[in-house]
């Protein structure tokens, strides 16, 4: 009978349909938080899969600093196109316009933590109860404490040192109004295994992951990419190089890295050969040892 | 490469005193599964704290109080891949007021590695960790016989040691036991075979993981199918498709197959098991599908489609082995929310039947009170059926979790005797 087995990628998708079937069944309303990064359309596409031949029952989310690669954005309203769903966009210059959060100062000022107070708004006033997102156990030393199901309080707070106990396949998403959950499919899969199922389901990812390129700076030990948000300091300037980005996240934050990579093949075999964490090219994380458990303390993704 | 490689999930569960946390870092240093920027960051850490070298435990710290205490407080999940396999391990701390995370680590677990300093040979955790793992019925237990360079490498201590643990181990359930002796600080037997032990014959810890056999883990025999959900499309393409979504719990099911639902006992024949663009002659567990039958039958969440002619029990007095999470503790005759796999009902302790004393392992009948970390022997009333199976046969749909209404927390986590 050693024949019924799966191998590890078939496991991981059939745990993370598991969880999105959970998720649609234990919530009234939820959503999935759809950044246009790799992670988020992996969990769109396990979707997909977990509810075929009916469409994704749930809208995508999007929280949008304003600060963004256009291709991201183009990206994201095909996807929203191709799979019939709705978009609910939370915008941090509405909020930032309408005073509820403000704009960072200061020389190394990005809109990262202020997606927190718009995120948690969007949630709130769409009355969201369950928010799924892609983030996985191995980006991050806070978020390898993460749940499947992870309880947010009525402030939208994580209380990591309470958190529910998770056990079997169990998942309890009981919660009082205005508390809601975050859930997290992809919890554990790592980069490799992200980039391993991309390449083998042929998923279309935005043409920036692919070696193109393109105008940058070289700031805080990677190339960040030329835009209308750059402020040169003194001593940089601007030059053309062949680029990937590894992860997305805002145009003032993300790096890319110098490499050749232009098909998924070679992305995988790239990531397979990497020495540096991915995250390792995000200035929002190195703010502090735990710049990301603050964050996600508050309300972060 | 990986195409055919197996996931193996592991849990380990010590303190920082037995090296659990020296052991995890160097699994994952020697497997080079340890980023450069993660390196310097640990040797700016180590250099910080005034150690000498690069501290390996410091690996495993993860949240601001842990680092701050030097403990690890909550399960924390590592991961790591080798041209063999893709590892998990659920990393959980071993002090007894720790229990209800090391039995939540323990519940996925394939292995459980169990921590022996050699110097103190089997001592009261070492028991503890070895009935938690018998309990949440881990299929394998490498015990690692840890700080084997304080002993000289010493044969005789080892094969001491083996003969406690094995003595022990014979009053719990557990069947396959693997022992290594190994220095985690210096890397003996974890990932390189070590130099300073030619009397040991058997594989270093690393290669034991990659090759142990896992595939009989799950149990192939009884098909259970739990409904987590319907999928009604009425799309054009799929007007009248109505297809029971869910993840086989356990067994094989095939197109063609008698099956019953239960609890209403309908019966019909499998039509088709689908996914995403392919339909499939068979599926097995762990596969998530989407299962359509031959009749339109009224099925629902929480119903279980098995074979006809292997069913589980339907019961509503079911006894279970429970560990008690929360710090709130057990109300007596308190009505809780039971989860049992995509099942939800009421269910109310009706009687502790004896309390284990997690120090010597005994039973105590005489305090019923079930406070946090407790393992307990009750008896449960449900007030609809349960589809069940003993936990020892299945562990999902023998497992199930107490949820207190009046927090919406989960209390209490049990194993159906």
């Amino acid at each position: 009978m050693s024949k019924y087995y799966l191998n590890y990628l078939d496991e991981l998708e059939s745990e993370a349909i598991f969880i999105l079937r959970e998720v649609w069944a234990q919530f009234q309303n939820p959503v999935i938080l759809f950044s246009g990064g790799k992670d988020s359309i992996l969990v769109t596409h396990l979707a997909k899969k977990a509810f075929y031949p009916a469409k994704i029952p749930f809208p995508l989310m999007h929280v949008d600093t304003g600060h963004n690669f256009p291709e991201t954005i183009q990206f994201r309203d095909d996807v929203v196109k191709e799979l019939g769903v709705n978009l609910i966009v939370g915008s941090v210059q509405e909020s930032i316009d309408e005073g509820r959060v403000t704009e960072e100062k200061g020389k190394s000022a990005t809109r990262n933590a202020l997606q927190i107070g718009t995120l948690l708004d969007a949630i709130e006033s769409n009355k969201i109860d369950c928010a799924i997102g892609g983030g996985r156990r191995d980006e991050e030393k806070a978020r390898a404490k993460e749940r499947f199901f992870s309880h947010r309080d009525d402030f939208g707070q994580w209380d990591p040192k309470n958190q529910r106990p998770e056990l079997w396949n169990l998942f309890n998403g009981q919660h009082f109004e205005g508390e809601h959950f975050r859930a997290f499919p992809i919890s554990n899969w790592t980069e490799m295994d992200v980039w391993n199922y991309i390449k083998r389901e042929n998923i279309a990812i935005p043409s920036l992951y692919y070696a193109h390129d393109r105008e940058v700076v070289w700031r805080s030990d990677s190339w960040i990419p030329n835009s209308e948000f750059l402020v040169l300091e003194e001593h940089e300037e601007i030059v053309t190089k062949k680029i990937r980005f590894r992860t997305l996240g805002d145009i003032t934050i993300t790096g890319g890295i110098e490499s050749d990579a232009d098909t998924l093949e070679k992305i995988a075999d790239e990531v397979a050969g990497m020495r540096q964490t991915e995250r390792g090219n995000r200035t929002d994380d190195k703010r502090s040892e735990s710049a990301m458990e603050d964050r996600k303390r508050q309300g972060y993704f | 490469m990986l195409d055919n490689n197996q996931l193996l999930r592991f849990t380990t569960a010590g303190s920082v005193d037995d090296g659990k946390s020296t052991l995890i870092g160097r699994l994952l240093y020697d497997s080079k599964s340890i980023f450069e920027d993660q390196l310097d960051a640990i040797e700016a850490t180590s250099k910080k704290k005034g150690h000498t070298g690069v501290d390996l435990a410091l690996f495993t710290d993860g949240l601001r109080d842990e680092r701050e205490q030097g403990i690890t407080i909550d399960v924390a999940y590592r991961y790591f891949t080798t041209p063999k396999r893709k590892f998990i391990i659920a990393d959980t701390p071993g002090h007894i007021q720790y229990t209800r995370n090391m039995v939540t680590g323990a519940s996925t677990a394939n292995v459980a590695t169990i921590l022996i300093d050699a110097r103190h040979g089997v001592i009261e955790q070492t028991k503890r960790h070895a009935f938690i793992a018998s309990l949440l019925q881990i299929p394998h237990i490498i015990v690692c016989i840890n700080k084997m360079d304080l002993v000289d490498f010493s044969e005789e201590r080892f094969n001491e040691i083996v003969t406690e643990f094995e003595e022990i181990a014979s009053k719990m359930l557990v069947t396959d036991v693997r022992f290594i002796p190994m220095s985690a600080l210096l890397g003996d037997n974890v990932v390189n075979r070590s130099k300073n032990m030619d009397w040991y014959q058997g594989a270093p810890m690393l290669h034991t993981l990659e090759t142990m056999h896992i595939s009989s883990d799950i149990n192939k025999v009884d098909a259970r199918f739990p409904v987590q959900t319907v999928l009604r499309p009425q799309s054009e393409s799929h007007r009248d498709y109505r297809g029971y979504a869910g993840r086989i719990a356990s067994g094989v099911l095939r197109v063609g197959d008698e099956v019953t639902v239960m609890p209403s006992g309908f019966t019909s024949v499998i039509k088709s098991i689908d996914t995403l663009g392919k339909t499939l002659e068979e599926a097995h567990a762990p596969m998530s599908v989407s299962i359509t039958l031959e009749d339109n039958i009224d099925i629902s969440r929480g119903d279980m489609i098995v074979r006809s002619n292997n069913k589980p029990e339907a019961a509503q007095d079911i006894e279970v082995m429970l560990c008690w999470l929360n710090n709130v503790p057990a109300k007596p005759r308190a009505k809780y929310t039971i989860k049992h796999t995509s099942n939800d009902q009421k269910a109310m302790i009706k009687e502790v039947v004896y309390k284990v004393d997690i120090q010597t392992l005994g039973r105590n009948s005489e305090n019923k009170e079930l406070v946090m970390n407790d393992i307990s022997k009750v008896k449960i009333r449900t007030t609809k059926p349960l589809m069940i199976d003993p936990y020892r046969e299945n562990r999902t749909t023998g497992s199930i979790i107490l949820v207190d209404n009046a927090t919406n927390e989960t209390v209490a986590a049990g194993m159906i005797v």
